[in-house]
C-alpha cells in the first residue's frame, strides 16, 4: 500500500459537489445586474468629480456594458446552463471598472498634453465587445473541454509559435512580447499563449504524471524525482529563460514557468516540485539579470526606486506609484480626484493598479484583489468539481495562470516583485489581454458547467430492447 | 461638486464596492455549507459518515419520475422499488471517492475519455464495460470485451450479470459498488 499511497492528486480526488445542483441562472443574473451598474456609479462619480456634471456618455456606457453582460449571460443560459454563476459578474465588474479608469485617466489634462497620448476608453469598449463575441464563440462551439484532450500536441506546437514569434518583431519599451501587423495594431501573443499553453500542459501531465509522480527516491522528508523525469520541467525553464534572455519579459517567462509548475504539483502531489521551481526560477531570473541590461534595470528599479529618481524612467514610475498609493491613504481620494495620472507612460496599462490604489484607496484595492481572488477559488473550485482528470488540471493550469498574472502585475507596482510588462487582466488597457482573458473565462465557465451539469439524461439501451425476457 | 457630496460618493462606491464582494461571497456560502463531500479512501473513514450522506437521499433525482413515465409498459423502472441501489460508488483504485447518481441511464466504464467514469489504469481497457438497467429496473454489469476482464466478486464475468447490492466489482485495481 505504502508503495502506491501517494497517489497523483488529481485522480485519487475528494470530489465535492453542491447538494442541490441548480442552475443558479437567475442569481447569476441579479449579480450580472449589479455588475453593470457598480461601474455606472463609478462613472458617474468620475463626471461629478471632474466637471461637476453627469459625463454625457454615461448613457452610451452603461448600455453597452449592460448588453455585453446581457448577451453572455443569455448564451450561458442556453449553452453552458449548469455552470458557475460567479465568473461571468466578476469577470464584468472588473471589465466595467477597468473600463472607467481608463475614461479616467483619458480626461486628465497632463495626459493630454503628452505627445503620446491618444484615448483609449473606446477602443478598450470594442476590445470588450470582441472579448465577449470570443466568450459567446466559445461557449456555442466548445461542445465539450474533452475535446481539447485530442489537440495536446498541437496546442505545444502552437504555443511554440506563439510565444516565439514576437522575437522577430522590434523590441517595443524594452520588450519584445508584441506582433504588429499592418493595418491592424499589435498583438500580444503571450497573452493567448497562456491559454493553449494550459491545454498542453493539462494534455501532456495527464498521460505522464505517474511516472514523475511515483518513480522518487525519499530524500529528506522530500521526494526527489530521477534524473530523466526531470526532463520536462528543465524543458520548460530552459525555454522560459530563452524567452527572458531574447523577449527580456520577466512577466511571460514568470508566468509560463509558474504555471507548469502549479500543474505539475497538482498533477503529482510532490512538493519537491515546488521546491525545484522556486529555486529553478529564482537561479534563472538572478542569472538573466547578471547580463540582461533591461531586466537589471528593472531588479534595479525594485530595490531602489528612489535612487533613480530623474535618472531612469523606470525607477521613476515605480516611486511614482508607490507615491500613489501613499497619497491614496485607506479610503482614497475619490474618483476623478487623485494625481495618478503624474505617472504619464503606461498609467492606463501596466500602472492602472495605482490609480485604483489613489483613488479607491486600500479598501478599493483590497475589494478588487478579494475579486480577482473569488475568480481563482471560482477556478480552483471548478477544478474539484471537474470529475475527468483533463478537466480538473486544465481548470488549475488556467486558474493558476490568472493568479500568477494578477501576483506579478499587483506585486510589480506594488514594489514587492521587479516590475513586469504585463497587464492586470480585465482591468488594464489593452486588447490581447482583455479578449484573451474572456476567453480563459469562457473555458472555465464550459468545465464547470461539465462538472455541475446533472448526470446525463437516460437513454434507452438499444441492447435492452432486443432481448425480451417473457414472464409469466 | 460641494466637498460634502464628494466625500459621501467617495464612501457611498466603496461601501457598494465592498457590498458586491460581500454578495458574492453569499453566493458561495453554498459550497461551504450544503454540499456533499465525498471523502477519499472511503474502505476506512467514509462510512462513518451518517450527517453529511443523509441530505444526499433527501431528494429523489427529478429525471427518474420522466423514466417511469417513458416506459410504460414495464414495471415502474427503478423507481420506489426496495432495496434499488441509488448511487455507484468507487470504493479502490485511483478514483476512490467518487460516486454516481443511477438515474437509468447507461454507465460506460474505461479508459476512452468519452466514458461516463474515465478510469485512469493500466489494468482498463479503452472500453472495459457498462452498467446499464434492464427492463426490470435491475442494474446490469456487462463486460465489454476486455483484456484483463471484470470481476464481480471473485468471479471473471462472462455474460451481463445483475449486480447485487454492495457487491464489488473490480476493473484492475478500481473497484466499484451500487449502494442505496
Amino acid at each position: 500500500m505504502s508503495a502506491i499511497s501517494p497517489m497523483p492528486n488529481t485522480t485519487a480526488t475528494t470530489t465535492v459537489s453542491t447538494a442541490g445542483q441548480p442552475s443558479r441562472r437567475n442569481t447569476e443574473l441579479l449579480l450580472l445586474a449589479f455588475a453593470v451598474i457598480l461601474p455606472c456609479f463609478a462613472y458617474a462619480n468620475v463626471g461629478l468629480a471632474l466637471d461637476g456634471e453627469m459625463p454625457s456618455g454615461m448613457l452610451g456606457y452603461g448600455m453597452g456594458l449592460g448588453l455585453l453582460a446581457g448577451v453572455g449571460h443569455l448564451v450561458m443560459r442556453k449553452f453552458a446552463k449548469y455552470a458557475d454563476p460567479l465568473l461571468l459578474p466578476l469577470a464584468t465588474v472588473l471589465n466595467g471598472l477597468g473600463l472607467v479608469i481608463i475614461w479616467r485617466l483619458d480626461q486628465s489634462k497632463r495626459l493630454q498634453a503628452s505627445k503620446a497620448f491618444a484615448p483609449a476608453a473606446t477602443n478598450q469598449l470594442l476590445f470588450s465587445a470582441l472579448g465577449i463575441a470570443l466568450f459567446v464563440a466559445v461557449l456555442i462551439f466548445l461542445k465539450d473541454h474533452r475535446i481539447l484532450q485530442r489537440y495536446t500536441y498541437i496546442s505545444m506546437a502552437v504555443a511554440l509559435v506563439l510565444l516565439i514569434s514576437p522575437m522577430f518583431f522590434p523590441s517595443v519599451y524594452g520588450a519584445r512580447i508584441w506582433i504588429k501587423i499592418p493595418g491592424l495594431g499589435t498583438i500580444q501573443p503571450g497573452e493567448f499563449a497562456k491559454i493553449v499553453l494550459a491545454v498542453f500542459f493539462a494534455g501532456y501531465l495527464m498521460v505522464k504524471r505517474d511516472a514523475l509522480a511515483l518513480a522518487s527516491r525519499r530524500f529528506m522528508g522530500m521526494y526527489l524525482p530521477r534524473g530523466r523525469d526531470l526532463g520536462p520541467i528543465l524543458a520548460v525553464w530552459a525555454f522560459s529563460i530563452l524567452i527572458l534572455v531574447f523577449e527580456t519579459d520577466l512577466g511571460t517567462s514568470l508566468l509560463f514557468f509558474g504555471m507548469f509548475v502549479v500543474m505539475l504539483y497538482v498533477a503529482t502531489e510532490r512538493t519537491s516540485w515546488i521546491v525545484f521551481g522556486l529555486l529553478m526560477s529564482a537561479a534563472g531570473a538572478v542569472g538573466v539579470a547578471s547580463f540582461e541590461h533591461h531586466v537589471q534595470a528593472r531588479v534595479d528599479a525594485w530595490l531602489d526606486p528612489f535612487a533613480g529618481w530623474g535618472k531612469s524612467q523606470a525607477s521613476e514610475q515605480i516611486a511614482k506609484a508607490l507615491m500613489t498609493f501613499g497619497s491614496g491613504g485607506v479610503a482614497g481620494t475619490g474618483w476623478g480626484q487623485g494625481n495618478s495620472d503624474l505617472i504619464g507612460f503606461a498609467a492606463n496599462s501596466d500602472f492602472i493598479l495605482a490609480t485604483v490604489g489613489e483613488e479607491l484607496g486600500l479598501a478599493g484595492v483590497m475589494a478588487i484583489l478579494l475579486i480577482y481572488g473569488l475568480i481563482v477559488e471560482r477556478g480552483v473550485r471548478t477544478a474539484l468539481a471537474a470529475r475527468d482528470p483533463f478537466g480538473k488540471l486544465l481548470a488549475i493550469g488556467l486558474s493558476g495562470a490568472f493568479a500568477i498574472q494578477v501576483f506579478v502585475v499587483a506585486g510589480g507596482v506594488m514594489g514587492l516583485i521587479p516590475l513586469t510588462g504585463m497587464t492586470m487582466p480585465f482591468i488594464a488597457q489593452g486588447g490581447s489581454s482583455v479578449i484573451a482573458n474572456w476567453a480563459l473565462v469562457a473555458i472555465l465557465l464550459k468545465i464547470s458547467d461539465a462538472a455541475r451539469r446533472p448526470a446525463p439524461a437516460p437513454v434507452t439501451n438499444p441492447d435492452a430492447e432486443m432481448t425480451q425476457v417473457v414472464r409469466p | 461638486m460641494s466637498e460634502l457630496t464628494l466625500t459621501v460618493m467617495r464612501l457611498g462606491f466603496l461601501a457598494v464596492l465592498w457590498l458586491f464582494v460581500i454578495v458574492a461571497v453569499q453566493v458561495i456560502r453554498s459550497d461551504l455549507f450544503g454540499t456533499r463531500v465525498t471523502a477519499r479512501g472511503s474502505r476506512r473513514g467514509g462510512d462513518g459518515r451518517p450527517a453529511q450522506r443523509a441530505d444526499r437521499q433527501a431528494t429523489p433525482p427529478p429525471q427518474r419520475r420522466q423514466e417511469g413515465g417513458r416506459r410504460a409498459g414495464g414495471r415502474d423502472a427503478g423507481r420506489g422499488r426496495r432495496g434499488a441501489p441509488t448511487k455507484l460508488v468507487i470504493s479502490e483504485g485511483s478514483l476512490t471517492g467518487t460516486t454516481v447518481a443511477l438515474q437509468g441511464q447507461t454507465i460506460t466504464l474505461g479508459r476512452a475519455h468519452d466514458s461516463t467514469i474515465v478510469l485512469d489504469d493500466d489494468y482498463a481497457s479503452s472500453r472495459h464495460a457498462r452498467i446499464y438497467p434492464d427492463r426490470d429496473g435491475r442494474w446490469i454489469v456487462e463486460d465489454l470485451s476486455s483484456t484483463n476482464g471484470t470481476y464481480l466478486d471473485r468471479t471473471r464475468l462472462t455474460t451481463p450479470t445483475p449486480i447485487p447490492l454492495g457487491a464489488p466489482i473490480r476493473i484492475g485495481k478500481t473497484v466499484i459498488e451500487l449502494r442505496k
